[in-house]
C-alpha cells in the first residue's frame, strides 16, 4: 500500500466513525466535536484530491465558523445537560432500517458502474489561482448575487432573533 | 483510487446523515446531521470534478458552502426563536404549527 492509500484509509475510517459518533452521542456538545472532527477528514480528503483550496475553505467556513455557532447556541440554552428525551426504540430501528435500505439500494445501483480510476497525478485545477480565473471570469454572476443572499441570510436572521414586544429573557 | 471509493464513502456519510435526521429528536442534532449530508454531497463533487478534470464542479461546491452558511444562520436564529418561545428544542413539540 502506497503513502496514498493509507492517508485515504485513514481518512475514511475516521470520516465514518466520527460521523457515527454525531448520531449516537448523548451530549450534543460532544456531536459538535465530533461533527468537527468529520469536517476535518474531509478536509484531508479534499487535499488527497488536490483541492487545497476547498480544503482550506472548509476548515474556516465549517469547522471555524458554522460549528462555533451551533457550539454557541448549544452553551446558551444550557443543553449540555444529558436531559435530551429520546425517541422509542421503535421509530429509532424504523430510523435505522430505512437510513440503511437508502443506502443498499444506492449500493446496489451504483455497485456495477463503470471504474473510472483518478489518476494520482497532480491536477492544478483544485488551486486558488485557477479557481479564482473561473469564479471571477466564468461565474462572476453568481458570485455577484450569493453576495444579495448573505445579506437576505443576515436580515433574516436578525429579524427573526430579534425579541418581540414585551416578551421577557 | 476508483471514484467509486468515493462514491461509496459519500453514499456512507449521506445514509448516517438520513439516520440520524430520523432518529434524534434534538432540533440542533438533526440541523448537523443536515449538515453532514451537505457534506457528503460535496465530497462526491471534489472526486467527479478530479474525475474529468473540470474546475466547474468545484465552484459549485464553494457555492454549496455559501449557501450552508446562510442557512445556519437563520436555521439556528430559528431554533434559538422556538427555544424561547417552548423552553425546548425538541421537534415532537413542534409537529403542530399553532397551540
Amino acid at each position: 500500500m502506497s503513502v496514498y492509500e493509507i492517508l485515504f484509509w485513514f481518512l475514511t475510517v475516521m470520516a465514518l466513525s466520527c460521523a457515527l459518533g454525531v448520531i449516537l452521542s448523548r451530549n450534543p456538545v460532544n456531536s459538535v466535536l465530533f461533527l468537527i472532527a468529520t469536517f476535518f477528514a474531509i478536509s484531508g480528503h479534499y487535499i488527497l484530491m488536490n483541492a487545497q483550496f476547498l480544503a482550506i475553505v472548509n476548515i474556516i467556513v465549517y469547522a471555524g465558523a458554522i460549528m462555533v455557532l451551533f457550539l454557541f447556541v448549544i452553551m446558551l440554552m444550557n443543553l449540555n445537560a444529558d436531559t435530551e428525551p429520546q425517541k422509542n426504540r421503535l421509530i429509532q430501528l424504523a430510523g435505522v432500517i430505512s437510513g440503511g435500505a437508502l443506502f443498499l439500494v444506492v449500493l446496489a445501483a451504483l455497485r456495477t458502474s463503470t471504474v473510472n480510476v483518478l489518476e494520482q497525478t497532480s491536477t492544478d485545477i483544485g488551486l486558488i489561482k485557477n479557481l479564482g480565473k473561473t469564479l471571477f471570469t466564468q461565474f462572476v454572476l453568481p458570485f455577484e448575487i450569493s453576495s444579495v443572499l448573505f445579506l437576505s441570510a443576515m436580515i433574516g436572521a436578525v429579524v427573526i432573533g430579534k425579541k418581540e414586544e414585551g416578551q421577557t429573557a | 483510487m476508483p471514484v467509486q471509493y468515493y462514491l461509496f464513502l459519500s453514499l456512507a456519510l449521506f445514509s448516517i446523515g438520513v439516520m440520524g435526521a430520523m432518529m434524534r429528536r434534538n432540533a440542533i442534532i438533526v440541523f448537523m446531521c443536515i449538515e453532514l449530508m451537505l457534506n457528503a454531497v460535496n465530497l462526491l463533487l471534489v472526486a467527479f470534478s478530479k474525475m474529468y478534470n473540470d474546475s466547474s464542479a468545484q465552484i459549485m461546491v464553494f457555492f454549496n458552502m455559501v449557501v450552508a452558511a446562510a442557512e445556519v444562520a437563520v436555521g439556528l436564529a430559528v431554533i434559538v426563536m422556538m427555544y424561547r418561545k417552548v423552553h425546548s428544542v425538541d421537534i415532537n413539540i413542534l409537529n403542530r404549527l399553532k397551540h
